[in-house]
């Protein structure tokens, strides 16, 4: 083996469908507890069809904080975490990683915050997404709850990030 | 740079892919701000040292053949990843996993969940105890089954370096025809998925080796040594 091939990164396969005995952990859903500075977040994995994705793993990072949530038979996840905080020069936002049954290697996309308007504007991966898929990465705010749906596929399909 | 491997996410044969793998073009972000976004703190992850041994979760011993697979989690640079999370899990001896989702009619074992978890040592390196699992049948395609494997989860030290993926057996006459393993294009990238056997590693009287290493990206380096 050839030392370029030696320093390869180990590729990527499926996290398949039996992942739930394994990687959920107790309360990985809540990065936090409630309380002040804590928010929802809710939504739903969909696919090509708008089927629910009912086989996913999802985890949201920001800073210091780690959640990850399995998907329901809705296709439903969601987190609890402290608000995203404003860093080096982009809008609070929180990562958001999928796995799921169908999905060879991961996807990464954006969970940016609906009343931060002027930081979205001013945001260097929101600029760098066409315009008119940015709607994609941006949460709807229901009471104190972030919804945001990740669609694999379709008209709306989320914009994902190059791993 | 060196040469990417990964599978794309569409790959027909692998029928799963067809409603799920995006359709519009990824977009690229720089890597200073995106790539090598630190990774999370895992002190919420419970780890216990017993959690590496797969064969003692239960009263008693689990079918199967008992085997060790250990190696270095490493960076770009080739040197290991200290203190990071190595999450496995499988099907047992029979080919069956303990998650509701399989309904294969092949026996659960009292004796086997198949699950476990470490972190690296200061070098890098993981072990885990555990059994050979089996290979199983699945409906991709017409009498499909599934080379035997262990699923692997790593975090590594980047948002960029998070990894999971799956570890099969040298020698397996069904990774020639199983389309997760196939979706890798270059067989130099499937090779990176196969565990050689290691008679160092393996145990007399108990246990057989495999030695795996895996390479994430992302390199663990402080920016001052880079």
């Amino acid at each position: 083996m050839g030392a370029e091939t030696a320093a390869a990164p180990t590729p990527s396969q499926t996290v398949g469908p039996f992942f739930g005995f394994a990687l959920p952990f107790p309360g990985d859903a809540e990065a936090v507890a409630a309380g002040p500075g804590s928010v929802r977040v809710e939504g739903q994995v969909l696919d090509g069809e708008g089927k629910p994705v009912a086989d996913a793993i999802l985890e949201l990072w920001e800073g210091e904080q780690f959640a990850r949530c399995r998907t329901d038979a809705e296709g439903a996840f969601h987190f609890l975490a402290l608000q995203p905080a404003a860093r080096a020069g982009q809008a609070p936002h929180f990562e958001l990683t999928v796995f799921a049954r169908g999905l060879l290697r991961q996807l990464a996309t954006r969970i940016y915050l609906p009343d931060e308007e002027d930081a979205n504007r001013a945001d260097p991966a929101l600029e760098a997404v066409p315009a008119d898929r940015r709607e994609t990465l941006i949460a709807r705010r229901s009471g104190g709850v972030l919804l945001f749906d990740v669609r694999l596929q379709g008209d709306r399909e989320t914009v994902f990030f190059a791993l | 740079m060196s040469i990417d491997f990964e599978p794309p996410y569409l790959h027909p044969d692998y029928r799963s892919t067809v409603l799920r793998a995006p359709t519009r073009p990824l977009v690229r972000l720089p890597e200073e701000w995106f790539h090598h976004l630190p990774g999370p703190v895992f002190g919420r992850v419970p780890v216990r040292p017993q959690d590496a041994d797969l064969t003692r979760q239960h009263a008693g011993q689990p079918l199967g053949e008992r085997i060790i697979i250990a190696g270095r989690v490493l960076d770009s640079d080739g040197r290991g990843i200290p203190g990071t999370l190595v999450e496995v899990w499988q099907a047992n001896a029979a080919g069956r996993y303990v998650d509701p989702v399989d309904q294969h009619p092949a026996p659960l074992d009292p004796n086997f969940t198949g699950a476990g978890r470490c972190l690296t040592d200061p070098e890098g390196r993981y072990r885990f105890l555990t059994v050979r699992p089996g290979a199983y049948p699945w409906r991709n395609q017409p009498n499909a089954w599934r080379p035997a494997h262990v699923h692997f989860s790593v975090f590594g030290p980047e948002l960029a370096s998070r990894l999971v993926t799956q570890m099969y057996f040298p020698g397996d006459p069904l990774m020639p025809f199983d389309p997760v393993l196939q979706a890798i294009p270059d067989a130099r990238g499937r090779a990176l998925l196969v565990s050689e056997f290691d008679p160092d590693l393996t145990e007399p009287e108990w246990a057989l080796g495999f030695r795996w290493d895996i390479t994430v990206r992302g390199s663990s380096a402080t920016p001052a040594e880079r």
